[in-house]
């Protein structure tokens, strides 16, 4: 494909607040350009995971080469690069960004800006993006394009008074947003004469191929047999086919140039090796320096995962392997539970990548999965000067063993409106925050900067900032560091039998509440036995709350009535059902969720 | 000749009960005349299919049979002798609740061929009753007994009921001791259910909210006294229990009933009525418009969820509704009928329930007190991994 003119390239992403129609715009345009029958076009090309379409987000980053030809009678090369809508993802999706000229803005004709919305657009703008906005859903009834123009000038600043008013949905206006990416969207810079300079912003394993790299060319030129470096990891390998992305398939080409997106493939075994935001370079002719931003990602929530059927273990070994080779972040490591058998622990982004994994785990490996509540990466200074990091609570030295521990911290920056501030303070100040400041952002619309203990964020914070937001709240976080803090192992005993996957570290202060409730829930969640069955939060063997699972004494006594078998039937399935899903502890059944409970603590 | 059960099922009633998630809801006469016409026709057609069989038991339920005129009575009755061989000695049993009967319907119905009244008492204190939404006083049981018994009928059945809102132990025992002074012949006894979609699953369901001044619910301990103290005093007063909520002078048991947990074949007639025969099951439509304007216009079979029932789903069934059978199950019976041994496909099973205090197991398999209790514990372990 060389040959390619560069002034008629285009590379654009969509931002938007959550449902505000980026991925239904994304489908029209790939549908306007002709590149898919209305046979092929599934609702959604670009989330290829089912999970994606299900639950309406984006998880991985996706990319389409579009050809149009615009109306001043020339054709553009357009790449769009839809990217994850997930604070647990923000790194990606910054690197995609990087890998863009230009954003288009999707904004709700009836719901105006929202939190996401200014996120999305604040992160484009770092990037240097040129953002330009255009009005969806104009067809609803309570659309207010006008309002909405309005309001994005006078908050976001950016002109919006000739911005496409569209409807994604029934495919009005979509020539209009084509025009625009030509016409605003400035084209690529940058020389297919100077040394190669590419940004990995994707990575995906394919058996044949092996990884296939996403890229976005810089500078230079990259072509098949071109030895590669990755500057950061320091891999090299030999080029063996380069390419641009069709919708849902690889299409090969000679050779990029600067300025355009598309793969590379080099025989690597290991997506570690092409790590996302990493620079590719010629080996033999490497550019001066490589391009800014990387980092390094690490995991940040850290759980158990077993299989419920302990002879599965293998087959989840396998499909964690699978499911590693294209995601890089995802870590794991063998470890056993006396409650659980083995199983693995698994290292994650955060909750949403954890429960990405577990559901891909369960639906496309067919497993069936008991998760250990997350937990982050503790420090454990001991007596005689060593440092452990602390992944899994059962491996907590003795008490006596350690001077002091220390927990990640992160700084959070928090977009509510002002009607909220009250209630998310109240919120930041359970979870132990430490208020740094407040920005009013406009009159109605304040930035809260606070410190919060991850392990204080990683449950449950996302709901909760939500539900006490009305879902307005926005959130976003940095790791900052670790500090020193008071933490405690806290361990579950049930029918006096300490349960290890139920274990966890907790702040001294909130030991017994946490402990009352997980006792709580537990008592909930437990089916009532033949017997009675005590369940006992502990700390350092000294008992903190307790509750009670009362024997099975008597069922209600149904009139069987008019000969429904059927309906009796169903009854007695259901109970039995409910048996399946249960471990056996000593002689104690726990339903698996049980494991999870103690993620979903918070009361309001 | 085999033989057959039936059911007929009335869906009316005065008012629907306040727990009641039977197929049931009041109704103009009109609209009973009709529904009355539908249920013949569909007895009439039916009954085509049966000319080989015997019935030997009917139980015409609801709702409330009685909320219907001892004329309109009287005409369903016909309308099943005409369609089926009634046995001479055939048990017929209907559902009658205080409030809706007087002398002479039961008179009328005692001609026309039933034999044996089942009455609705519940509770014999109006508080309770009241707050069931029952239509009827404690005295109108009483009468409607007292009617039964001088239009002749011999075969008395009364329904009473544990764990009501307001209930005390003694409350219960005291109308317990009431209703057996007056000696039925058989007495059922159970336990309120909170049934979803009903107003009192709206109450007193998992995340109910009971309204202020409303009656509690008994703890779990007075439900379970009230359930073992039922057992001893009817016992002590020559009533054996013979299948886990049912009680009855010997002889008296009700062979409708025992056929459903023994699995004989019946035939159930009207709106939402369920059938078994020859191990298929099915249930009749349960839309009042769709099962009349289906019937009358000829529009098809009214039979819904046809369900031919596989070895392993009999074998299941065959488990656990014996059980509910003071009897139990017999391993001999359980061998001819499937051709293999019970221990074959339950040995495991009932050796570990038997080693949990919960079955007997002999000649028999059958429910120990304590399995009684938690008899459905028991009963889900008899279903087999499909």
């Amino acid at each position: 494909m060389s040959g390619i003119d560069q002034s008629k390239i285009r590379n654009f992403c969509i931002v938007a607040h959550i449902d505000h129609g980026k991925s239904t715009l994304a489908d029209r345009i790939i549908e306007k350009t002709g590149l898919l029958t209305s046979r092929e076009m599934q609702s959604q090309v670009l989330d290829n995971m089912d999970l994606e379409r299900e639950r309406g987000i984006t998880i991985k980053a996706q990319t389409v080469r579009i050809i149009y030809r615009a109306k001043d009678g020339e054709e553009y090369i357009l790449n769009l690069i839809d990217t994850p809508g997930h604070v647990d993802f923000n790194y990606e999706v910054s690197r995609s960004l990087a890998a863009c000229d230009g954003a288009i803005l999707v904004v709700d004709a009836a719901q105006g800006i929202e939190a996401q919305t200014l996120a999305n657009v604040y992160l484009a703008l770092d990037h240097d993006l040129d953002v330009f906005p255009v009005i969806n859903k104009i067809d609803l009834p309570s659309a207010q394009p006008q309002w909405v123009k309005d309001e994005i000038e006078d908050i976001i600043g950016i002109e919006a008074q000739d911005a496409p008013m569209i409807s994604a949905k029934n495919g009005i206006g979509i020539e209009e947003v084509l025009e625009a990416v030509v016409t605003k969207v400035p084209a690529p810079s940058g020389s297919p004469d100077n040394p190669l300079q590419a940004l990995i912003f994707d990575s995906l394993y394919d058996s044949y191929k092996g990884v296939i790299v996403f890229c976005r060319i810089k500078e230079g030129r990259v072509k098949k047999g071109t030895e590669i470096l990755m500057m950061a990891t320091g891999a090299k390998a030999e080029v063996v086919e380069v390419g641009y992305f069709g919708p849902g398939q690889f299409i090969p080409c000679e050779e990029l140039s600067a300025g355009m997106v598309g793969y590379i493939t080099a025989s690597i075994k290991n997506v570690k090796d092409t790590a996302v935001g990493d620079t590719v370079t010629d080996a033999k002719n490497p550019c001066a320096e490589p391009l800014p931003g990387y980092k390094k990602v690490n995991s940040m929530v850290f759980c158990g995962m077993y299989p419920a059927d302990g002879a599965k273990y293998p087959d989840l070994r396998d499909a964690l392997e699978k499911l590693q080779l294209n995601d890089a972040a995802l870590q794991y490591e063998p470890e056993t539970s006396v409650a659980l058998g083995f199983g693995f622990r698994c290292g994650f982004l955060g909750l949403l990548h954890l429960e990405i994994i577990q559901e891909r785990l369960e639906r496309e490996y067919n497993l069936d999965l008991v998760t250990t509540a997350p937990g982050v990466i503790y420090r454990v200074h001991k007596n005689n000067g060593d440092m452990v990091e602390l992944t899994n609570p059962t491996n907590l030295p003795d008490p006596t063993e350690i001077d002091f521990m220390e927990e990640p911290i992160v700084s959070a920056e928090i977009m509510v409106t002002t009607e909220f501030i009250g209630s998310i303070m109240e919120l930041c100040q359970e979870r132990r925050g430490r208020y740094l400041g407040m920005e009013y952002i406009e009159e109605t619309r304040a930035l809260l900067k606070y410190e919060l203990p991850l392990n204080e964020i990683i449950y449950d914070f996302f709901d909760a900032l939500k539900s006490r937001s009305r879902g307005y709240a926005s959130f976003d976080y940095d790791l900052k560091g670790y500090e020193e803090s008071k933490l405690v192992k806290l361990d579950i005993l049930i029918n006096r039998e300490e349960v290890d996957a139920l274990s966890f570290i907790v702040h001294a202060d909130s030991a017994y509440d946490r402990g009352r409730k997980m006792c709580e829930k537990l008592k909930d969640e437990i089916p009532r036995h033949l017997f009675e069955i005590p369940i006992q939060a502990a700390v350092g063997g000294k008992i903190i709350a307790r509750e009670t699972v009362k024997a099975m004494r008597k069922d209600v006594l149904a009139k069987c009535y008019g000969g429904d078998i059927t309906r009796k039937k169903k009854l007695l399935e259901k109970q039995k059902e409910g048996k399946k899903r249960m471990r056996q502890i000593g002689n104690v059944e726990i339903p698996q969720k049980a494991f999870m409970s103690v993620l979903k603590l918070d009361d309001k | 000749m085999k033989k057959l059960g039936i059911y007929v099922h009335i869906p009316f009633c005065v008012r629907k009960c306040l727990y009641c998630d039977f197929l049931s809801f009041p109704a103009e006469e009109w609209e009973k005349e009709k529904y009355l016409r539908t249920l013949l026709k569909e007895i009439e057609g039916e009954a085509l299919r049966y000319k080989d069989w015997a019935v030997d038991s009917v139980f015409i339920g609801g709702g409330t049979p009685t909320a219907l005129t001892g004329e309109q009575l009287g005409r369903l009755l016909d309308g099943l002798k005409r369609g089926f061989l009634l046995e001479a000695d055939a048990e017929i049993t209907m559902e009658a609740n205080p409030g809706t009967v007087d002398k002479e319907k039961l008179e009328t119905c005692l001609r026309a061929g039933v034999n044996r009244i089942s009455i609705g008492a519940q509770s014999l204190r109006d508080e309770e009753l009241a707050a069931l939404g029952r239509v009827h006083s404690a005295e109108e049981f009483f009468q409607a007994y007292q009617w039964a018994r001088e239009a002749g009928f011999r075969n008395v059945n009364v329904d009473v009921m544990a764990a009501l809102p307001g209930q005390k132990v003694e409350t219960y025992l005291d109308g317990l001791e009431r209703v057996m002074d007056l000696g039925p012949e058989h007495i059922s006894a159970y336990s309120l259910i909170i049934e979803e979609g009903t107003p009192f699953y709206g109450w007193y369901g998992e995340s109910g909210k009971r309204k202020n001044g409303m009656a509690q619910l008994p703890s779990e301990e007075e439900e379970r006294l009230m359930y073992e103290r039922t057992g001893e005093l009817l016992e002590q007063r020559g009533y054996r229990r013979y299948e886990i909520s049912n009680y009855a002078k010997s002889g008296y048991e009700c062979r409708h009933n025992v056929g459903y947990w023994k699995r004989r074949d019946y035939a159930g007639f009207g709106l939402g009525a369920s059938s078994m025969v020859g191990n298929v099951r099915w249930r009749n439509r349960r839309d009042k418009e769709g099962y009349v304007q289906c019937i009358e216009e000829g529009l098809g079979s009214v039979k819904e969820e046809i369900q031919p029932l596989s070895k392993k789903e009999q074998m299941e069934e065959f488990m656990f509704l014996g059980l509910r059978l003071t009897t139990g199950v017999g391993k001999k019976a359980f061998q001819e009928t499937f051709g293999i041994p019970m221990e074959e496909v339950y040995g495991a099973v009932i050796g570990k329930l038997g080693g949990q205090g919960l079955l007997e197991d002999g000649e028999r398999v059958s429910l120990t007190p304590y399995g009684r209790d938690i008899s459905n514990y028991v009963m889900a372990e008899f279903l087999l991994p499909s």
